[in-house]
């Protein structure tokens, strides 16, 4: 591309030789790049724009994805040495039908726009992994109902969300449960409750006070938002 | 240099051939315990599963009996934070989920004797006495008889 900035332009900043070299090559450089080519046809740049786009938004998203696996998970010790091996065993991660659920399926969203608000939220939990916040088993037992609480919070905003990835009323056939599975769910669709209600220490245990908490956070979220 | 590495290898693979076949066919007959060579049988075939049985509520056997639980109880956590059977058998709870109660016993502090508020410590782990309904015949053959009400 030939830069036409020294001489011949009007109205444009010339860098004159004896300011400083990186000064003048940013500005070079930016005049460059408002400056239409002689030597490159518009669908060439236009083609190659098209091309380095996907290849750019493909390399986003393959990081985006891999950030969203059980392996980078459980990359940090925090995660791999409580929640992680809590979450071994559990019905998520071995069962009947060997259909398995792993981290991201249950704590990220799936649809683009709530996953990438909750990738960004997730600078939160990087900073207090530098703290090292949780990087002891007492540091993260001392936090735990505190992080149960903002996982239960979330869910009861999102009207659980990421359960119903996978588990749907609609799907529910309530003849194939037991008993009290099936009074349990039909009461639960009567009175429009959602599924953390009832199914806390999934995968994971529960902390202490839990059922306390539950309690409290029942009852402040009927008075705020009026009965489930 | 290469031809150094090559014969090293080659000679070190040819030791290793020679100890290979040079060594016993199996070594677990050479295994020996207190108890002489011990038999282990081929196949000891899969343990029996013994379903849970919820056709209704089981009788007791005597007055004391610790009741049998009419659910799985496989996935409810008893540890040191928490019990789940509490959410729904401990007071106000039991109201609203429409479960029985454990019973005021369970709220007396076995050492001091004094009622609590909460289940008492000595009666934490539930499943120390309650178990589960299920069809398992007795694994010892005994003339136990449950307890005839009236006589």
């Amino acid at each position: 591309m030939t830069v036409d900035s020294k001489n011949d332009e009007a109205g444009g900043a010339h860098p004159s030789a004896d300011v400083n070299d990186k000064q003048g090559l940013i500005k070079r450089i930016w005049h460059a790049l408002w400056r239409p080519t002689t030597r490159y046809s518009l669908g060439a740049l236009l083609i190659i724009g098209f091309v380095v786009g996907i290849l750019f938004w493909g390399g986003f998203n393959w990081s985006l994805e891999m950030t969203n696996t059980q392996t980078f998970c459980v990359g940090c010790h925090e995660m791999e040495q409580n929640v992680y091996r809590e979450y071994r065993g559990s019905v998520h991660d071995t069962n009947a039908s060997g259909v398995r659920a792993s981290c991201p399926d249950c704590h990220v969203p799936r649809s683009w726009i709530h996953k990438v608000a909750r990738k960004i939220r997730a600078s939160n939990e990087l900073w207090h992994h530098f703290l090292g916040t949780i990087n002891t088993r007492e540091k993260f037992e001392a936090k735990r109902l505190e992080l149960a609480k903002h996982v239960w919070t979330t869910m009861k905003k999102t009207d659980s969300r990421e359960y119903r990835n996978c588990h749907k009323f609609e799907a529910m056939d309530v003849t194939l449960q037991e008993r009290r599975a099936r009074n349990r769910h039909l009461e639960a669709t009567e009175k429009g409750m959602t599924c953390i209600d009832c199914h806390k220490g999934i995968a994971h245990q529960l902390p202490k006070g839990a059922l306390d908490a539950e309690r409290e956070l029942n009852e402040t979220w009927n008075k705020v938002n009026g009965n489930n | 240099m290469t031809k150094i590495l090559i014969a090293l290898v080659s000679s070190l693979a040819l030791f290793g051939l020679a100890f290979i076949l040079a060594s016993p066919a199996s070594y677990s007959a050479e295994v020996k315990s207190l108890r002489g060579a011990p038999d282990i049988p081929e196949s000891a075939g899969a343990e029996k599963i013994f379903p849970r049985d919820a056709s209704g509520k089981f009788t007791k056997n005597y007055r004391q009996q610790p009741p049998l639980v009419p659910h799985k109880v496989d996935k409810y956590e008893i540890d040191l934070k928490i019990n789940q059977c509490m959410r729904c058998h401990d007071w106000p709870r039991n109201v609203e989920e429409n479960a029985p109660k454990i019973s005021e016993t369970h709220y007396v502090d076995r050492r001091t004797g004094k009622t609590l508020d909460r289940v008492a410590r000595s009666r934490w782990f539930c499943t120390q006495c309650h178990v589960p309904q299920t069809d398992a015949k007795p694994l010892v053959k005994n003339t136990f008889k449950p307890v005839k009400i009236g006589q």
